[in-house]
């Protein structure tokens, strides 16, 4: 039998010595197992004589203790190691691009009139909805503008080839203001709406495009007058360009369907009014027609002109949004390339 | 409408320089389009003379000219001009001479030397001096030019002009005269109007008018002027103004007229009288009558076309155009002037329908006054006797309407003015302001009465002269007021989708929204949608935007093409826009979300294996539209489609309440042809969505959930491979109990292991109850009911 002290030393130099988990409990087995070098020494303290056999039997218990204790040191080193390892194996790459998918995003049209909207609403105007196939009632002779007026020279309108048609005299709505009409057909003032849509003129080129949006709104009321479309367009712009100093100026103008009629112009948003080749030098950006609800107009829908008086307005969503956004080429809005559409998320 | 400053000024002489005048009128109606100086600023250009025109003895196309400018020694000037003649009189720029370029430096003359002959400054063309855009020679002076004189006071070219957009309603203002009215009223100047003093008659000759057609003619003056110098010229001051107009010096007689034309607005034309074979009248064309114009071409007269006419044939399409055979001519000797009155609801549309528009019938259109009718035959009368010579004639006069010469009487009242407005008018400003319109007003007992001037045609109802107030005060004027409105709650209601929420989910799967035309190639439309019934523009911008769109693939797939020759491969685009059909003569519009995906499902990336999409990629993307209109059952089932790949097509029909199904989109992969014939070359998905099916949702209902673990079975099933999805799905819900709460496919298997006519099909069943742990055997005996509905109604055995 080996004596006690040189069997811990070895042992703890063995368990000092293990490199791994399976190491360190073979150590264990070797001297703690049920065949263990330390087991066996118990099992030998029969052979002792019974006076030395209790202080023996207190220092090989003792020397186990020190032995498991010092495994469990050494195995909570061997852990931690092995952790700090695997840790280190698995570092990623934190610069390398997270996997994902990449949201769309809306037309800056779209982007416009939303905002719109919004802004709007805010102001307590509903939206209202109108075909874009139209009979010559609802875009012109309700709005005041016979046939063969000069104005409707003004329109370049699209007209529906009649073939097979039962209307014979349907175009393209050429402004959105044939929703006014049928918004006052079918409900009584108060109004407060916008209609936001496509409209179409026959006309093509750098800065025309032949299928646009345009915004109209109309509001309806006992106590409607010029000076409250104009604050509420005032309004609309600052809150639309996010400029608060942003001056609006109203010029007289002519519209079959208003009467007084105005332009309306806004300071430019790119120099500020000093002048520059976006505002031709003039300082002032004109973005939209407005006036007073003409009474023929008003009469064509039935609504009396002498109790209710109203204003309307129509504005390009186009021209606001290239505005807007910098964007000087009316054609991009309408090419669908996507590394364009992708700039407004 | 053109407007120079000096032809303004001898009219109404305001103290504002030209622009601020400009800048009255663009905010009061007439908006200014230009403003541009009649010449550049050039120096030391003089009138000089040609006497002496000698070949250049080494090029065939310059000229050795000697000009006289009033200097003791001639100059020598090397000039290429093709009109460089003897006796010419043109501008000369002289040595230091500046003439500004229109970009960059000016030009500055200096002694030159072209191919071996010494030159001593320029001749000009009208070009060179900023009077036109381009010359084809030198700017031919008149021949008693004072020799030596500056050019630009020979000219006056000191001189502006406004150019002005005027708006339909104020045909008053295409005319000097009338610009002249505005500006005195907006500016407070007085305005002088020339007398026109009636000319002396010196011979008695006279024909015969009649008016047949009152109500498009209701007026006409006309005069015999005989022994005209037809030949005459034009003398250079009506030439200048004319120019500065936009109108180029003919000859004299037809000068003249456009000169009053420009002059009071009152279009007048003349005639070669001794083409005219006996006396005139106003009538109505007859059927099938032809005229040929002025401008060569033969139309056709429609019976509703006024025209003027001889007593054997037409002679002129009133108010538009005047007719070639009674055309003043070079031999002309004797002229008939006519003036007349054409309503302006009569004349409207007329020259269109012949496809004209010429200065007379874009006037007459909009309204000429009627008290203008003899005053411009007067004015043209007594220029053309100034210039050409000549006697009139006793001025014809025939009038069958004296209410034409009667003033519209339009109440106005005062608390009108306000309710309009919204800012009151002081009682004298409103008086004073009319007045000065032209208006005759007499008070009232709500306010006044006026009388409006007989040129302004869109003065009729109260507002229109609640306009005029406001104009010329300025809607400055007018304060901008945000009172507090009735608020209103205007939400859509939360059992509605709103387009944002079906947008969202395709946002969400990378999708860029698309803006395309509505009119589209009625070819590619064709491909797309056989059976459409087309509906065509009759005059569209060209004939691939000819059809309006019966799908928004039309518009959707090209903007691919456009992308993919881009080397944009990965496209995923969507639209919300309207389509239309025709069904039995009406236009049905509805409103389509629709879109198309090519490429790979995920942008190149380091982290995940490039897959292209397929049919699944797309339906997934339905599907979460779908998903947002909870309050809907939907159902896809296999269905060809022109645009569409046979084997890889959809319907998607929704279920009502009753049971009945009815389409409302379709979902597939692009037919190879069409893939073909657009040269995509490479695969692509569509889907497109009628918006009104899509707009109920459910409103949430609180369900409690389940405390009580669930319990999963998977089955391995064998299935003939044409039996789709759904009727496993029907199957298993023909006998699932309430506590058969889901169950899903996780895999469908072909190849190897499995007969080539059938496919290995995974099923996963969640079995779950509200109230406790299931035990064992019930499990069991609900797997055992599904596996055999399962091989009753679609064959599928147990792998």
């Amino acid at each position: 039998m080996q004596n006690l002290p040189e069997l811990m030393e070895n042992a703890r130099a063995q368990i000092t010595g293990a490199a791994d988990l399976a190491g360190l409990d073979q150590v264990r087995v070797q001297y703690l197992g049920k065949t263990g070098l330390v087991t066996g020494q118990l099992k030998q303290l029969g052979k002792l004589p019974p006076e030395e056999r209790k202080a023996a039997g207190q220092e090989i218990n003792r020397a186990k203790q020190t032995l498991i204790a010092d495994i469990e040191a050494q195995k909570a080193l061997l852990e931690a190691a092995a952790l700090n390892q695997r840790l280190q194996a698995e570092a990623v790459d934190v610069t390398l691009p997270g996997r994902r998918g990449h949201a769309g995003g809306l037309h800056p049209i779209t982007l416009t009139i939303r905002r719109i909207e919004e802004i709007f609403a805010q102001l307590g105007f509903a939206m209202a909805e109108g075909p874009e196939i139209e009979d010559d009632f609802h875009n012109f002779t309700a709005l005041n503008i016979p046939e063969h007026h000069p104005a409707r020279a003004m329109h370049d309108t699209f007209y529906m080839n009649p073939e097979g048609l039962n209307d014979a005299k349907l175009v393209l709505r050429t402004h959105t203001s044939s929703v006014q009409i049928r918004h006052m057909e079918n409900n009584e003032p108060p109004i407060r709406i916008i209609a936001p849509g496509r409209v179409y003129r026959c006309d093509s080129d750098i800065t025309h495009s032949p299928m646009f949006h345009q915004v109209e709104g109309l509001m309806v009321d006992t106590d409607v007058t010029f000076a409250d479309l104009k604050g509420i367009l005032a309004e609309f712009f600052k809150a639309f360009f996010e400029v608060d100093e942003l001056d609006t100026r109203f010029r007289t103008s002519f519209f079959p369907f208003t009467e007084p009629s105005a332009e309306t112009d806004i300071t430019c948003v790119h120099c500020g009014g000093a002048g520059c080749r976006v505002c031709s030098h003039t300082g002032w950006l004109e973005v939209m027609g407005c006036g007073m609800v003409h009474p023929n107009v008003l009469g064509h829908v039935g609504i009396d002109s002498e109790k209710y008086t109203g204003f309307a307005f129509g504005f390009g969503v186009e021209r606001l949004a290239m505005l807007r956004y910098k964007i000087n080429d009316l054609r991009v809005l309408f090419d669908n390339d996507t590394r364009f559409l992708r700039q407004f998320h | 409408m053109y407007i120079s400053e000096q032809w303004l000024r001898e009219w109404v002489n305001p103290e504002q320089d030209f622009a601020a005048i400009g800048e009255v009128l663009t905010v009061s109606g007439c908006e200014v389009e230009a403003l541009e100086p009649v010449a550049t600023a050039f120096t030391d250009v003089v009138v000089g003379e040609l006497v002496q025109v000698e070949p250049h003895p080494d090029a065939d196309k310059l000229r050795v000219c000697h000009v006289d400018v009033g200097a003791e020694a001639l100059l020598q000037i090397v000039c290429g001009a093709p009109n460089a003649r003897l006796g010419l009189k043109a501008p000369l720029a002289q040595i230091g001479a500046q003439l500004p370029l229109p970009e960059g430096k000016p030009l500055k003359i200096k002694k030159g030397k072209l191919r071996g002959v010494e030159s001593f400054g320029m001749l000009c063309s009208a070009a060179e001096l900023g009077m036109a855009d381009k010359s084809d020679g030198l700017l031919e002076l008149p021949v008693d030019a004072p020799v030596g004189t500056a050019v630009r006071d020979y000219l006056q070219l000191d001189d502006q002009v406004l150019e002005l957009s005027i708006t339909p309603n104020r045909g008053d203002c295409l005319g000097v005269a009338g610009v002249a009215r505005e500006v005195g009223v907006l500016t407070g100047t007085t305005v002088n109007v020339p007398e026109i003093p009636p000319q002396a008659v010196q011979h008695t000759e006279v024909r015969a008018v009649s008016l047949p057609a009152p109500d498009s003619c209701p007026h006409f003056a006309g005069r015999v002027v005989r022994n005209v110098n037809v030949k005459a010229a034009t003398p250079l001051w009506m030439q200048e103004k004319l120019r500065r107009h936009g109108l180029r010096s003919l000859s004299a007689a037809v000068d003249v007229t456009n000169y009053v034309m420009i002059e009071i607005g009152k279009p007048i034309h003349a005639f070669d009288l001794d083409k005219l074979e006996g006396g005139i009248q106003a009538r109505y064309a007859t059927e099938g009558e032809q005229l040929e114009l002025l401008d060569g071409q033969t139309v056709t007269l429609e019976p509703d076309t006024l025209v003027i006419a001889d007593e054997v044939k037409a002679v002129a399409l009133a108010g538009i155009m005047g007719g070639n055979a009674t055309a003043v001519s070079d031999d002309t000797c004797n002229i008939f002037i006519e003036s007349a009155h054409f309503r302006p609801q009569k004349m409207a549309g007329q020259a269109r329908k012949y496809g004209l528009q010429t200065d007379a019938s874009y006037r007459f259109e909009r309204g000429v006054a009627a008290d203008l009718t003899v005053a411009a035959l007067e004015r043209a009368t007594a220029l053309l006797l100034e210039i050409c010579g000549g006697e009139a004639g006793p001025v014809i006069d025939r009038c069958v309407d004296a209410t034409l010469f009667e003033r519209r009487t339009i109440p106005l009242r005062r608390e009108r003015i306000g309710r309009i407005l919204g800012v009151t008018i002081a009682d004298a400003d409103v008086v004073e302001i009319l007045t000065r319109l032209g208006c005759n007003v007499s008070a009232s007992a709500e306010g006044w009465s006026v009388q409006a001037p007989l040129s302004r045609f869109d003065l009729n109802i109260e507002e229109d002269l609640v306009e005029e107030l406001a104009r010329v005060r300025g809607y400055d004027s007018i304060p901008a007021v945000l009172r507090a409105l009735p608020p209103v709650v205007a939400l859509p209601l939360e059992t509605q989708n709103r387009l944002d929420d079906l947008r969202r989910p395709l946002i969400e799967a990378g999708y860029q929204e698309a803006v395309t035309y509505s009119f589209v190639d009625p070819e590619l439309e064709a491909l797309l949608d056989a059976e459409a019934t087309d509906i065509r523009l009759a005059n569209p911008i060209a004939s691939d935007l000819s059809r309006m769109r019966t799908t928004l693939w039309t518009g959707l797939l090209p903007a691919l093409q456009h992308n993919l020759n881009r080397q944009q491969n990965r496209v995923r685009l969507f639209e919300v826009g309207p389509a239309f059909e025709r069904c039995a003569g009406e236009i049905k519009q509805s409103k389509r979300i629709a879109g198309v995906i090519s490429g790979t499902v995920l942008p190149e990336q380091w982290g995940e294996a490039a897959r292209k999409v397929d049919f699944y990629d797309v339906k997934g993307d339905v599907e979460a539209i779908l998903t947002q209109a909870s309050a809907q059952t939907f159902s896809f089932v296999s269905a060809s489609h022109a645009a569409l790949h046979p084997g890889q097509s959809a319907q998607i029909r929704m279920t009502a309440a009753d049971g009945e199904s009815r389409v409302i989109g379709w979902v597939g992969a692009l037919h190879p042809r069409v893939e073909a014939s657009l040269g995509l070359g490479q695969a692509a998905y569509l889907f497109e969505l009628d918006m009104v099916a899509l707009q109920a949702k459910r409103l949430p209902a609180y369900e409690a959930v389940a405390k009580f673990p669930g319990i999963r079975r998977d089955l391995a099933l064998l299935v003939e491979r044409s039996v789709p999805a759904s009727a496993l799905d029907q199957a298993i819900a023909a006998v699932a109990p309430a506590q058969l709460v889901r169950w899903n496919i996780f895999d469908v298997y072909t190849g190897k292991g499995v007969e080539s006519h059938q496919k290995s099909v995974a099923l996963s069943l969640i079995l779950q109850d509200f109230s406790r742990t299931l035990e064992d055997n019930e499990v069991n005996q609900i797997v055992d009911k599904v596996v055999v509905s399962l091989a009753e109604n679609t064959g599928a055995t147990l792998r």
